[in-house]
């Protein structure tokens, strides 16, 4: 009996190494993993309450292991067991009702914040202009036009550090999530809708993007770097390729819908019928999910 | 006639599924049907298995018909899954290709969910509630037998899909417009929807039936608060199938015209809304998450008591938790796509709602930590099973809960952190209690006990293998890995978490063949159960023969408090020194018929004859379909007598009878 009572310490002291070991795996990990580094406000505060309701979980991983551990160590069937056998014993006044109540405050202490920043990550930051980036997801690429700038990329796509950027987003294919997990959260491109997403970057640096959401045989393909530059080098970029690239016609984005992957492009320009446009097959009919305003290349349409 | 040939063999086998793996499927296909045949026919059972098994009615048997299915089809989604951790295991290393990894993802996740957990939900059901309810049978038992006929011919239309003419590829989920004729050409998506809503119908009934069976039938003195805790999780079970089936019946019904007739309810062109499925889809699978955690719950609440050798503990708050669940699964389906746009009020409320239902489940964990709790804890495989869910559905829970703080989801949504998330709950609760109740009830189905030493062996290797296998994936989620991809370059740092995954996967394969080694073992070498008590159980199934005679009860036994077997095994008493031979009474028992078996095949073949657009046959199996349907209306010829004179001799044989 006192060997089981030592093998089972011993089986405690291996558990909580491999713990250490765990939190040592998390905790010192590299710039790999994306979304505990974040380089911008939106991934900073996604990551901020993404460890606050770690933490009060933790809490409650904690006391159900404790108890648990406790009643397997001190109740098991062995012979000379001198803890108290209480067979009859099934409900008492004040614990079920605690059962309620623990699980309740936790989540409340997590709830609170999260309405708050679901609230807050809604708008766009008041004081600041946006820079406005309209996205299609096609078959199996993207497309990134600037509305302002009037030049329009495939794969990659600039943004000046320091200025949020308002991503509409939307879907000339079956649906896909636009996702870079440096900067922030992803949302979904969806056919016949525009889904507004706002991100922003404090460190200059590039930033893989990909998409989160299975599109068909070339999804996974879906790769997109997002190069986040200085103001005045964000402008002198916009200007190059509206001064060097070729424009895109309607037989370009025709061809950019054929199923395939493509390599990194840019455009001078673009046709305004190309967002979104009843030119090819859908209709934007509107909807409460559609944004009713601050979309300029929707109102720039026919 | 060689052009239709070539016709019929091309669109039955295109150039798509002559892949080795494939081929392979076909080999072992033909040859295990071959060998079926040979012994039926060798050993003359094909009367034997017509009569006994294709036709019966009886619950008991249905069981082992739903549970061989279900032990096939985790075999099946098993090596699906290992076939995409082979394929994962290594960055740009793809032993199969992207077109066979679309179709195997696709399948592992339809086929352990609606071809693996249901039917061995059902099998438990079947098995064990009218013997814990005091009762002969279900309420309808060719109803019964018409649910797992549609089932199996369903879960038969959707496997053949990988031989015959290609698998769906959009996912478990399918969500339009990637399941539209134009970005899906081909049978695939057309089987996925046809046998989804074949199956669909019988777990309907299935969950008809036993909300009846239980509001019913159960013995006299049972009242609903002195039920055993799994008859209530399978009342709530069956009350969420039959609200959540229905948007999943529609969502598939109006998919399926859109590909086949060209209707444009989801399309991406003509006003179609994709994002109707994802709701209509949601509002049945948030409540499906339920329908399959419950009964595992319920399981638990059997298994605690029995191997700590003490009553339940907080019996109310466990029904109260139990019912609460019921209502709020059907409010939180959108926390499935917070990225959708919906807004802040919306993502805000399916957030908290979320998280309320927490507390319903916490409070079932900590009643369980308390029914040990003073108890006497006995470590068999059914209690070790029980003794890892907690620890794991208490992380698996932990990580939902972060997933429902809206902002936090917006970067784990679709990653692999969703996928470790959803695998923890679905095999640490789900899967776990299964095959604890495997092990708990496989003496009452079937007569003898798995052996406890290979089965901790398969426990081990199972417990192991899953965390190996899942929380490297929720780091994968942390490092931006997003779910699906077939393979993924080199330089993101990936494949050291994806080789340790794959590894587990494996491990947990091990535990599988190490399940049914034990399984097979067990049948010809294992302990017969010759009590009918092997565990000292707490509920009526364990006051019966192993297995239980046909009728169940000779005399129904009239229940005064919860355990009731346990009582009366304190007062020294059991069903059999009750009963006297004047006390047994002829029985009509409910005759078998071959209709549910022909209606299952009509549906099949009407199913088939869909998804090839081949009209005739389409309409040859719905007229099939009716025709089974009114002969079954017009049927009065279904019951059978059973005299008392048997019954006094079977229950003799068992010693039952008092002289």
């Amino acid at each position: 009996m006192r060997r089981r009572v030592r093998s089972s310490r011993r089986a405690y002291r291996m558990l909580a190494l491999a713990a250490l070991g765990l939190g040592l795996l998390v905790s010192g990990c590299g710039p790999q993993y994306v979304v505990l580094h974040p380089k911008g406000p939106v991934g900073q505060s996604e990551l901020h309450l993404m460890a606050f309701a770690a933490i009060a979980m933790a809490v409650v991983i904690l006391v159900v292991f404790v108890l648990f551990g406790i009643a397997v160590v001190r109740f098991r069937d062995y012979p000379g067991n001198r803890n108290p056998y209480t067979p009859h014993w099934h409900s008492h006044k004040w614990l079920e009702p605690l059962w309620f109540i623990i699980p309740a405050v936790i989540l409340t202490v997590i709830a609170v914040p999260t309405v708050n920043v679901t609230y807050a990550l809604a708008k766009l930051p008041p004081s600041k202009d946006p820079v406005v980036i309209n996205v299609t997801s096609l078959n199996w690429k993207w497309l990134f036009e600037y509305p302002n700038q009037k030049i329009a990329t495939v794969n990659y796509l600039y943004i000046p550090v320091g200025k949020p950027v308002l991503f509409h987003l939307t879907a000339d294919s079956p649906m896909n999530t636009f996702w870079v997990p440096s900067l922030g959260g992803m949302e979904y491109t969806m056919p016949g809708r525009i889904l507004p997403l706002w991100l922003e970057a404090s460190k200059p640096g590039v930033y893989w993007g990909h998409s989160g959401q299975f599109s068909g045989i070339g999804f996974e393909k879906m790769f997109f770097y997002v190069h986040a530059v200085s103001g005045p080098k964000f402008t002198a970029w916009a200007n190059r390729v509206r001064a060097t690239a070729r424009p895109m016609t309607l037989t370009a984005y025709h061809q950019l819908l054929r199923f395939n992957t493509i390599g990194a492009e840019s455009y001078s320009s673009f046709p305004a019928s190309t967002w979104p446009s009843v030119s090819h097959g859908f209709t934007l009919r509107g909807g409460m999910y559609l944004l009713k305003s601050n979309n300029p290349g929707a109102t720039a349409q026919h | 006639m060689p052009a239709f040939l070539l016709y019929l063999v091309h669109t039955l086998f295109p150039p798509d599924t002559r892949q080795p793996t494939e081929l392979g499927a076909d080999f072992m296909i033909l040859v295990t049907g071959i060998g079926i045949v040979y012994i039926l026919t060798r050993y003359k059972k094909w009367r034997w298995l017509w009569r006994e098994w294709l036709t019966t009615v009886d619950h008991k048997r249905i069981a082992i018909l739903y549970l061989i299915a279900a032990i096939a089809m985790l075999f099946r989604g098993g090596v699906d899954a290992l076939m995409l951790r082979t394929n994962l295991a290594l960055p740009n290393v793809q032993p199969i290709g992207a077109l066979e990894y679309n179709e195997v993802f696709t399948t592992h996740g339809t086929i352990m969910i609606f071809f693996m957990a249901m039917p061995f939900i059902f099998a438990l059901f079947n098995a064990v509630i009218p013997l814990q309810i005091g009762s002969r049978d279900v309420a309808f038992p060719r109803l019964n037998a018409m649910s797992y006929w549609l089932f199996a011919f369903g879960a038969m239309l959707f496997n053949i899909s990988f031989v015959v003419g290609g698998s769906p590829n959009a996912g478990w989920t399918g969500y339009p417009p990637l399941t539209e004729l134009a970005f899906n050409p081909g049978p695939g998506e057309s089987y996925y929807f046809l046998s989804l809503l074949i199956a669909g119908i019988g777990t309907t009934i299935t969950g008809i039936n036993f909300l009846v069976t239980i509001i019913r039938m159960r013995a006299p003195g049972m009242t609903l608060m002195r039920m055993p805790m799994f008859a209530w999780s399978t009342l709530v079970t069956s009350a969420l199938i039959i609200f959540a089936f229905p948007p999943l019946t529609v969502a598939l019904a109006l998919s399926l015209l859109d590909r086949t007739f060209g209707s444009s309810f989801f399309t991406l062109g003509h006003g179609g809304m994709p994002m109707m499925y994802v709701n209509l889809f949601w509002l049945f699978g948030h409540p499906e998450v339920y329908i399959v955690i419950l009964p595992a719950f319920g399981i638990f609440s059997e298994v605690v008591p029995t191997f700590s050798k003490k009553r339940l503990f907080g019996y109310t708050t466990m029904v109260i938790s139990l019912v609460s669940i019921m209502f709020l699964a059907y409010g939180t389906w959108v926390h499935h796509f917070f990225t959708m746009g919906a807004g802040p009020t919306v993502n805000a409320f399916f957030g908290l709602s979320t998280m309320l239902i927490a507390i319903p489940t916490g409070v079932k964990i900590f009643n369980w930590i308390f029914t040990m709790w003073g108890g006497r804890i006995r470590i068999t495989v059914a209690m070790l099973y029980q003794m890892a869910f907690i620890p794991t559905f208490v992380v698996g829970g932990a990580t939902g809960i972060m997933l429902s703080v809206v902002p936090a989801d917006y970067q784990l949504h679709n990653s692999y952190w969703v996928v470790a998330h959803f695998h923890n709950v679905l095999i640490g609760g789900t899967v776990f209690g299964l095959l604890s109740g495997l092990y708990y009830w496989w003496p009452k189905m079937f007569g003898f006990i798995l052996n406890e030493r290979q089965g901790k062996v398969g426990f081990w290797l199972f417990v192991i293998g899953f965390w190996v296998t899942f929380l490297p994936q929720y780091l994968l989620g942390l490092e931006g890995m997003t779910r699906r991809m077939y393979t993924y370059p080199f330089g993101f740092g990936w494949h050291e978490l994806n080789v340790i995954s794959t590894l587990g996967a494996f491990t947990m394969g091990a535990g599988f063949i190490a399940l049914v080694y034990n399984i097979l073992w067990s049948l010809r070498y294992g302990e017969r159960d010759l009590t009918g008590d092997p565990w000292n159980g707490r509920t009526l199934e364990w006051a019966l023969p192993s297995p239980a005679p046909e009728y169940n009860f000779a005399r129904i036994p009239v229940v005064h408090g919860v355990d009731e077997f346990w009582a009366m095994k304190e007062q020294g008493m059991t069903l059999a020194n009750q009963l006297r031979p004047q006390d047994v009474k002829a029985l009509e028992l409910p005759k078998n018929t071959g209709m549910p078996f022909m209606l299952g095949l009509s549906f099949f073949v009407g199913g088939f004859g869909m998804v090839f657009e081949w009209w005739p046959i389409a309409i040859f199996g719905g007229l099939g379909v009716v025709a089974c349907l009114i002969y079954a209306a017009f049927d009065y010829d279904d019951k059978e007598p059973l005299p008392a004179d048997v019954i006094r001799h079977t229950e003799g044989t068992f010693g039952r009878l008092q002289a």
